[in-house]
């Protein structure tokens, strides 16, 4: 189903090493290969915009380039790269001075007219509801997951392809296909306060304990990301909730790559699942769902 | 004095980031929707009036623009599609380039250490990247266990990866005007 040039992202080299490994097998296991852009640098994250607004147009800018150089679409899986690679691009062909001033600084054109996409509406687009509920040979059953997309993901509503930016569904979509039993519920696209998790600590645990406790409250017993930041965050800092609110949540976080792969029956899954720093594979096993890996006993 | 073409900061945040604060009509939207609110000393809708009143220290020197988070949920929900998250941006922007204290010093601190690290190697290290926050914040201890829990995981690379094009990075590092965040001012 075609090659696309991939951005990973830094997370999916160190702490998400599991989302960057379960998104290229998934894809390739779909039919999408991804090549990751040579030399790819980081995309600044929020720390660029949030205090030189140059740096955040150039920093997307040089991997922009890089993408404009491979030519066809930019495949990204992390929504903060998402949104900085997204919003740098529009910047780039709408401000000719900026645009011009900074290919003299990087030395090659970053006007990058291809798409830039992320893997999920990918998937959704090009394999598809129907072809991946063919694909499954492990129906996640029994699994009750909410989606959270995060803030990123789904604002501003220009970068929203094809989804409601306020109730977006295609991960629900997607996880049904799998055969999960996914909850609805209206905290989808709340922050979970990413950015600030090593600065203000305790705001954070309170507004990731909030998620826990609205996901308990509507039947869930995991919750589902696109996005790195967030589930560092997520699990990070659920914990340290006992103390403000009384009781300890354990729910475990899922990137949707790794769901997608369980339920596609690759081998792989349970060595990302073990990555997790809140283990997600007991909750699966209660199931039955299977997931490659031995368990213990 | 009030002037017809509004505060002398409602145009330069103008000329940053192309926002017309002038349009806000304070219908308090975007304060409704921010999570963040329990924590800022200005509400995002009072910091919107005081932009164009004009009152640049009390807007640079408050809590408020640091704890945004840039989660962009009230320019999603503003009714005259301004784009609050990026007049923060531009007042955080301001706020370094005018070497103005930071009510929270560890939030720019921080973005410091982030983009030092960009710098210097072209991706995020995570072990460089919170071994030089903690350093600089003095906050050692904190999150001990966690890192600890991280590298038993597999989840800590000790060998940063390295950008091949780090003139290039170094480049834009200098046309932006220093090393970003408290490096200036
Ligand atoms: S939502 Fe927009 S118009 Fe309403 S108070 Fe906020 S900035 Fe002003
Ligand atoms: S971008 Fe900042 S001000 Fe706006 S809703 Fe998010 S945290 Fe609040």
């Amino acid at each position: 189903m075609g090659s696309y040039s991939y951005y990973p992202g830094c997370s999916q080299l160190s702490s998400a090493e599991e989302y960057g490994d379960s998104a290229v097998a998934v894809a390739q296991a779909l039919g999408i290969r991804l090549e990751p852009l040579p030399d790819w640098s980081c995309c600044g994250a929020s720390s660029a915009h949030m205090t030189n607004r140059l740096l955040s147009v150039a920093l997307p800018a040089r991997n922009l380039a890089r993408a404009r150089e491979r030519g066809g679409d930019l495949v990204v899986v992390c929504a903060a790269c998402y949104h900085n690679l997204r919003s740098a691009q529009i910047e780039l062909l709408e401000d000719e001075e900026m645009a011009s001033r900074l290919e003299r600084v990087i030395g090659s054109d970053p006007r990058f007219r291809g798409r830039i996409v992320h893997l999920l509406d990918l998937i959704y687009e090009v394999v598809g509801l129907e072809r991946l509920r063919e694909r499954v040979v492990n129906p996640l059953r029994g699994l009750r997951p909410v989606s959270y997309y995060g803030c990123l993901m789904a604002r501003p509503p220009e970068m929203m392809e094809g989804d409601n930016p306020d109730h977006p569904r295609r991960m629900d979509e997607l996880l049904d296909a799998l055969g999960a039993e996914v909850r609805p519920w209206s905290y989808k696209t709340d922050c979970c306060g990413g950015s600030l998790s090593l600065t203000r600590t305790d705001l954070v645990v309170g507004l990731v304990n909030r998620l826990f406790e609205a996901a308990e409250e509507a039947g869930a017993d995991s919750l589902v990301t696109a996005c790195p930041m967030c589930l560092a965050n997520l699990e990070m800092r659920q914990r340290e909730g006992k103390l403000t609110f009384g009781h300890e949540h354990d729910l475990p976080v899922f990137f949707f790559t790794e769901l997608i792969g369980l339920a596609l029956g690759m081998e792989e899954a349970d060595s990302w699942l073990s990555k997790h720093l809140m283990d997600p594979r007991p909750l699966l096993w209660r199931n039955g769902v299977r997931t490659g890996g031995r368990r213990p006993a | 004095m009030i002037k017809a073409t509004g505060s002398g900061l409602e145009r330069e945040i103008e000329a940053r980031c192309g926002e017309r604060v002038r349009l806000c009509f304070q219908c308090g939207k975007c304060s409704t929707g921010c999570l963040f609110t329990p924590a800022m000393d200005l509400l995002p809708h009072q910091a919107m009036k005081l932009v164009q009143l004009g009152q640049e220290e009390r807007l640079l020197s408050s809590r408020t623009i640091w704890i945004c988070a840039s989660c962009v949920t009230c320019t999603a929900r503003c009714p005259n599609d301004i784009d609050v998250a990026g007049v923060i941006d531009a007042l955080r922007q301001m706020a370094l380039e005018k070497g103005v204290r930071p009510a929270e010093r560890n939030v720019p601190l921080f973005h410091s250490c982030f983009l030092g690290n960009i710098r210097a190697t072209g991706r995020i290290s995570e072990p460089v990247l919170m071994g030089a926050y903690k350093a600089l914040s003095g906050d050692l201890f904190s999150d001990i266990g966690l890192a600890v829990e991280m590298l038993r995981k597999g989840k800590i690379k000790l060998v940063p990866s390295l950008v091949r094009g780090r003139r290039e990075i170094r480049r834009i590092f200098s046309e932006s005007g220093g090393k970003g965040a408290v490096g200036k001012g």
